[in-house]
């Protein structure tokens, strides 16, 4: 543990972890409760990122699909919101039962296609969920739907927004604890060797659809936890939550942070939101009326990462000793 | 003779049969493997040797006939099924996990038929009950001293000698080599050869082969497959002395 410290990597990741813990504090003590708010999403997105790498990083499967779950999870919320059922203790179990036998349904049929097409079937999957959500009128249609904060009496009160953020914190500590888990286990070991050499692990006795499903199925139920976060985070769900763009910036969050690495999503979705964040400010003092075109620095700076870098962020705080 | 005919083969396929349009690609083919013998299949390029892999491992099933192997009828079985009853086998072209230690290869292989694999909190990577049988079988393949390099940074030998000891993890009752010396030097093969000799004793081998040195020395009977027939089976002396043979496959260099 304290050995960890002594490299680059393992000291960044410490100070970055640290600071999440205490953001709240740092937040009130600077009076800046805007931040808050974006470490709030930030933590949501990692946990999403976090869950998007054990198939696309570990297993080398390229989801264009993943913030289905944002949307499946978030509305799940949303219309037991709708219906007067507030409590968290039942909220929360149904959206995420939910994620996990949306994930076991387009995971049996999208994991029998390779590459593009399951680039493409993932994609129409979620588009698919997309267009339904805005067809609910019930709820909202395409302009979404009002809701209140998951209730836990007694627990915990979620409107308090510290409250909230540190729930939000600990569950992306908890997922982190389970991918470093997954990622060395027998099971991660069969997805990563997938990955590597799919007709060898077959070959070795693996059924390696049977464990691509179960991985896929874990990937989906933690974005669907993202998505309940997600809906909390802005008291409101709406099908731009799951729109394809939201996948693909998904995507982009791991691949710039290190796939198959733990932090690399975590790494990700800081460098990407505080790009967001931080480039049209920026852009707006170099020439006034710049700020709009942000994209135009974001994108050749995704691919100097993806042409110089292959490992993201992860690979530049030096080589990795495994 | 009679020693013989009284062992249950353990591999056995009956009047195989596989079409791709209207080539026969496995034209009514029957062979067995019986236990400690090295069976060898041979033909030139195109005679449907790899077609005639690809069923037995159960890549693609065949059109008609049937594939027994260990007292079942595995014909419809998925590849995974078969190598769980003891079908080990490797790679015409080197088949390893490029970005794994050679250790993991086979901590993978053997991990593989350790039971089902839905465990996902304890640390596989320090699992002795995985590297112990692993390391054990990377020294019976002489690549010991090689087991924390990376499988890309081996040398081509030494990725075949990797897939024979993946293939030997699991304890298979039949190996099925597909090509194992391809590419490898004179001094290498010669290894190769010498420790497929003393493996015979353990498990019976279906040793697919173009060096016809290897096949000469290892086989125990050798079938000739030409345009998805067996043309011919029989001893080493049988098939060098049988002319349908010479003429259609070895006949530019022995006759």
């Amino acid at each position: 543990m304290m050995a960890a410290l002594r490299t680059p990597r393992g000291l960044a990741t410490a100070l970055i972890l640290l600071v999440l813990a205490i953001l709240p504090l740092l937040t009130q003590a600077f009076d800046q409760r805007y931040l808050l708010s974006i470490g709030t999403r930030i933590v949501i997105w990692s946990i999403a990122a976090v869950s998007l790498n054990m198939i696309l990083g570990y297993g080398g499967l390229v989801s264009f699909g993943h913030a289905v779950f944002f949307g499946i999870g978030g509305y799940a919320v949303g219309i037991l919101s709708a219906h007067g059922v507030s409590s968290g203790w039942i909220q929360w179990p149904v959206a995420l039962l939910a994620a996990t036998a949306w994930a076991i349904l387009i995971g049996a049929l999208s994991l029998r296609t390779r590459g593009l097409y399951f680039i493409m079937i993932t994609l129409a999957f979620a588009q698919l969920v997309y267009y339904v959500g805005g067809g609910l009128e019930a709820y909202g249609g395409d302009d979404g739907l009002n809701i209140s904060r998951s209730r836990f009496p007694g627990v915990i009160d979620l409107r308090d927004k510290a409250n909230f953020y540190w729930l939000c914190f600990a569950l992306l500590c908890a997922t982190l604890w389970f991918c470093s888990r997954y990622a060395n286990s027998r099971f991660g070991l069969v997805i990563r060797g997938a990955k590597s050499n799919e007709l060898r692990m077959t070959a070795l006795g693996f059924p390696v659809f049977r464990y691509r499903l179960a991985a896929f199925t874990i990937s989906g139920a933690f974005g669907g936890l993202a998505g309940i976060l997600l809906a909390n985070e802005g008291a409101y769900v709406s099908p731009a939550m799951m729109s394809w763009m939201k996948s693909g910036d998904l995507i982009v969050i791991v691949v710039l942070g290190g796939m198959g690495t733990l932090f690399g999503p975590l790494y990700g979705t800081i460098a990407f939101f505080v790009l967001e964040e931080a480039l049209p400010p920026l852009l707006n003092l170099a020439h006034k009326g710049w700020g709009e075109y942000w994209m135009i620095v974001f994108g050749p700076l995704l691919v100097l990462i993806a042409l110089y870098a292959r490992g993201g962020i992860d690979s530049l705080l030096g080589r990795r000793h495994e | 003779m009679s020693e013989r005919a009284v062992t249950e083969p353990l591999l056995r396929t009956e009047l195989l049969v596989k079409r791709y349009g209207g080539l026969l690609a496995t034209d009514n083919v029957s062979i067995d493997v019986r236990p400690g013998e090295i069976h060898a299949l041979i033909g030139p390029n195109g005679a449907g040797k790899t077609t005639l892999v690809h069923q037995l491992t159960g890549v693609v099933a065949p059109d008609s006939g049937a594939i027994h192997f260990a007292g079942r009828d595995v014909t419809r079985l998925p590849t995974h099924a078969r190598v769980r009853l003891g079908l080990g086998r490797s790679f015409q072209i080197t088949s390893v996990l490029r970005e794994f230690t050679a250790l993991e290869n086979v901590a993978l292989a053997v991990q593989g038929h350790a039971g089902h694999s839905f465990r996902f909190l304890a640390d596989a990577r320090r699992d002795e009950s995985l590297r112990g049988p692993a390391r054990h079988l990377l020294d019976e393949v002489g690549l010991g001293d090689r087991a924390g390099t990376l499988a890309a940074s081996l040398s081509h030998g030494e990725q075949r000698q990797l897939e024979i000891a993946m293939a030997l993890a699991g304890d298979p009752r039949l190996l099925l080599l597909d090509e194992p010396m391809a590419g490898m030097g004179a001094e290498e093969s010669q290894r190769l050869i010498a420790f497929l000799r003393a493996l015979k004793q353990k498990r019976a081998m279906l040793l697919i082969e173009h060096d016809m040195d290897a096949v000469f020395q290892l086989a125990d009977r050798i079938t000739v497959l030409v345009y998805g027939r067996a043309i011919a089976s029989g001893t080493p002396d049988e098939i060098r002395a049988n002319a349908d043979v010479r003429q259609a496959y070895l006949g530019e260099e022995a006759a």
